[in-house]
């Protein structure tokens, strides 16, 4: 920087020979030197304070969000004091109405510390008399051991044997905490729940595990750390599953059954309201998964959900209901059912000979062979399973269960013309308890599509409208007419008129080639109230028989209906359905007296 | 003046650390009472999940179903059925019992004004 000088040579002399006071000239100078120090001072001043206020300014700001945010977070609970990495936590499970299906108990695990043990052959001894499974010898070799320090002992302990372990005062015996899954149902709702198990394991907890059903399917959801305080609600009643438990379990064992299913659907909104499968099991202590067998005579077999069976006549809804909303037939034309109907090599014939020609209505209602094969031959295989397709018969069901999502239909290699026909009525295809409810639900609810589910909903589905209301109409009042009329007389119950379709399958041998004698398995479909239904009842049961009668008896209407007859009996009022007579049901379904 | 100023300072630092310190012990002891109460709230919480629990597994339908059937003498609890619905017609309307407790009653006649006024406005 140039410095002008304060005596600037060449203006002082000129100011001389003017006769100026040169002091003049070096006070200006100094003036304006004086000016431009105080300029920089406060420049420099001015951004020292814009400097500090900005340092405050982010102070505050820090400050202030950090307040923000704590108030904005929700106060945080330590959830049970157990920071570790490995987390037993795990949301309970509800039913519709909020009553515990599934919660966890804290409870104690036992294991000892070898090398901490005073007397580790007393120690043993002292075990084996609180547990009478727990061998002595083998116990004291484990615990003397050289080469071993630590050995898990229990995995759950009661309150009391955890007394008893702490009153035989061996330091080295540990308690280490654990959290037990408790369906304190027992049985209850067994097949939806599956059960749950010790996954890692360390001394301060255990994970808790999903092993099948909705624990396995939701098990992220139920240990994620930000929902465990949202049970899961299910939209099973607890109440209606054991009503239905009680009623299923007592005609499985009047007829006989070697197995028996229920399904009861919401058919506007697709809630599984009940679903039962027996035998079934103890989730608190589930059996291991058979080694050898059928694995579908396991009691951990879903029958309702993994057992495709063919259903039998309960599909010929389906069949009669594609041919009134194609437009084929009305309920009224007349089907030619001279029998037998020959196909090739194959005979379609039905239970009993009922005369040349039935109307719609009559094939559906005295359940014949001929006449279902017959409406359904002019729609063709490719229509056929179009059809059935938008009923989601064909593909899984999409059902909140592990196990739904391995279970499919069994469908024919080659769809033919037989098939065609096969299928109207039930055989050559099979389908699920669970399935059918939910084929029976879209029938019966307008034509609309619902998809199954098992978590409680608050509004009715909305799904694509597959058959017209008209032709969901016409089904209402058929299926109301073979309970009126037809196959289940059984289900003329007093205050709530039931609509519905048997079915009697015979079952396939199981070493191949053709079907067991004497092996049926019925199924009632059926919806209530008839007039305008809200509920779809699947039951299914698996080789009944009939004994009271002169000569067992085996059909569908002598076991299933009666068993859903009196589900529906005892169920209804449950659901809060009113009783009406049931010439208000016909008056509405446009019947006369 | 300056020395006052010192001294100010001085006597100002001082006061602060001692709040400081004060403020730092009781942090230490409110976050002292907030472990407490977290685990107290955690003791209440298990506690409150085992009375869940417990009363859940007291109301299981196969236990009460039994105690019905062992109190059906006293109880005479039975399965709700359509039977047990109603019309509101078959309530029957309570009649006005007459009181055998009452005495010395005195007989009043009359009508009340308000009362004639209404029924003559709404019953033709």
């Amino acid at each position: 920087m140039i410095r002008t000088p304060l005596r600037p040579l060449a203006r002082v002399l000129r100011a001389r020979e003017t006769g100026e006071n040169p002091d003049l000239i070096e006070r200006e100078n100094r003036r304006l030197r004086q000016e431009a120090a105080h300029d920089q001072a406060r420049g420099r001043a001015e951004t020292r304070l814009l400097a500090v206020a900005l340092l405050f300014m982010c102070a505050f700001v820090v400050l202030g969000a950090r307040m923000g945010l704590l108030a904005a977070t929700e106060p945080l609970e330590l959830a049970r004091g157990l920071p570790e990495d490995i987390s037993s936590a795990r949301a309970d499970i509800l039913d519709r109405e909020g009553r515990v299906l599934a919660t966890n108990l804290s409870t104690h695990a036992l294991y000892a510390e070898t090398h901490r043990m005073v007397d580790p052959e007393g120690a043993a001894h002292a075990l084996a008399e609180i547990f009478p499974d727990i061998d002595a010898q083998r116990m004291a070799a484990r615990f003397t051991d050289p080469n071993r320090r630590f050995a898990w002992i229990r995995t759950r302990l009661s309150p009391e044997q955890m007394q008893a372990v702490h009153d035989i005062g061996e330091p080295g015996l540990l308690f280490a905490p654990r959290e037990m899954r408790l369906y304190p149902n027992g049985r209850m709702a067994a097949h939806v729940l599956g059960g749950a198990t010790f996954g890692q394991q360390g001394v301060r907890a255990a994970e808790v595990i999903g092993v099948a059903g909705t624990e396995l399917y939701f098990d992220e959801r139920l240990r994620d750390p930000e929902q465990l305080g949202q049970p899961l609600q299910l939209s099973l009643d607890l109440t209606v599953q054991a009503t239905i438990t009680e009623v299923l379990e007592g005609g499985k064992q009047m007829l006989n059954a070697q197995g028996a299913t229920a399904v009861l659907m919401d058919v506007f909104t697709g809630e599984v309201i009940s679903l039962v499968s027996l035998p079934d099991f103890d989730p608190n202590n589930r059996p291991a998964p058979p080694t050898e067998g059928e694995p579908a005579d396991s009691p951990l077999f879903n029958r309702a959900v993994q057992g495709y069976y063919e259903l039998g006549s309960v599909m010929k809804a389906f069949a009669v209901a594609q041919g009134l909303d194609e437009g084929f037939v009305t309920p009224d034309s007349i089907i030619d059912t001279r029998g037998p109907l020959t196909w090739g090599r194959f005979r379609i014939r039905d239970f009993r000979n009922y005369g040349p020609e039935l109307s719609v209505k009559d094939v559906m209602v005295k359940s014949s062979n001929i006449g279902t094969a017959r409406i359904m031959q002019p729609i063709g295989a490719e229509r056929q399973q179009e059809f059935l397709r938008k009923f989601g018969l064909l593909d899984t069901m999409p059902l909140e269960l592990a196990e739904a999502a391995r279970a499919r239909p069994l469908l024919p290699d080659r769809w033919s013309d037989l098939s065609v026909m096969t299928i109207s009525y039930g055989h050559g295809m099979s389908t699920s308890p669970l399935a059918l409810a939910t084929g029976y639900a879209a029938l019966v609810n307008g034509g609309r599509k619902v998809t199954p589910t098992l978590l409680r909903q608050d509004r009715v589905q909305t799904g694509p409208q597959i058959i017209s209301e008209r032709t969901s109409q016409q089904k209402k009042l058929m299926l109301h007419q073979v309970v009126q009329e037809g196959t289940a007389s059984f289900a003329r119950i007093s205050g709530y008129p039931i609509g519905g379709k048997t079915g009697s399958a015979d079952k396939p041998n199981p070493r191949g080639g053709g079907y067991k004698k004497d092996a049926v398995l019925a199924t009632f479909a059926s919806v209530f109230p008839a007039h305008e239904p809200r509920y779809v009842l699947v039951v299914t049961l698996d080789e009944p028989v009939d004994t009271t009668g002169p000569e067992p008896r085996r059909t569908a209407g002598w076991t299933a209906v009666p068993v859903s007859a009196e589900i529906t009996r005892r169920v209804a009022p449950l659901l809060g359905l009113r009783p009406i007579s049931l010439d208000v049901a016909n008056a509405t379904l446009g019947l006369g007296q | 003046m300056r020395s006052l100023l010192y001294l100010c300072t001085a006597l100002g630092v001082i006061a602060l650390a001692a709040w400081a310190y004060r403020e730092n012990h009781m942090t230490q002891q409110a976050m002292n009472t907030q472990s407490a109460l977290e685990r107290e709230i955690a003791a209440l919480n298990e506690a409150l999940s085992i009375q869940r629990a417990e009363w859940a597994y007291l109301n299981r339908p196969d236990r009460l179903r039994e105690l019905v059937d062992l109190n059906f003498e006293r109880l005479k609890l039975v399965p709700i059925t359509g039977m047990h619905f109603g019309e509101i017609g078959q309530v029957a309307y309570p009649m006005p019992a007459a009181r055998s407790d009452v005495f010395d009653t005195i007989e009043l006649s009359g009508e009340i004004e308000q009362l004639s006024a209404f029924a003559e406005e709404v019953l033709p």
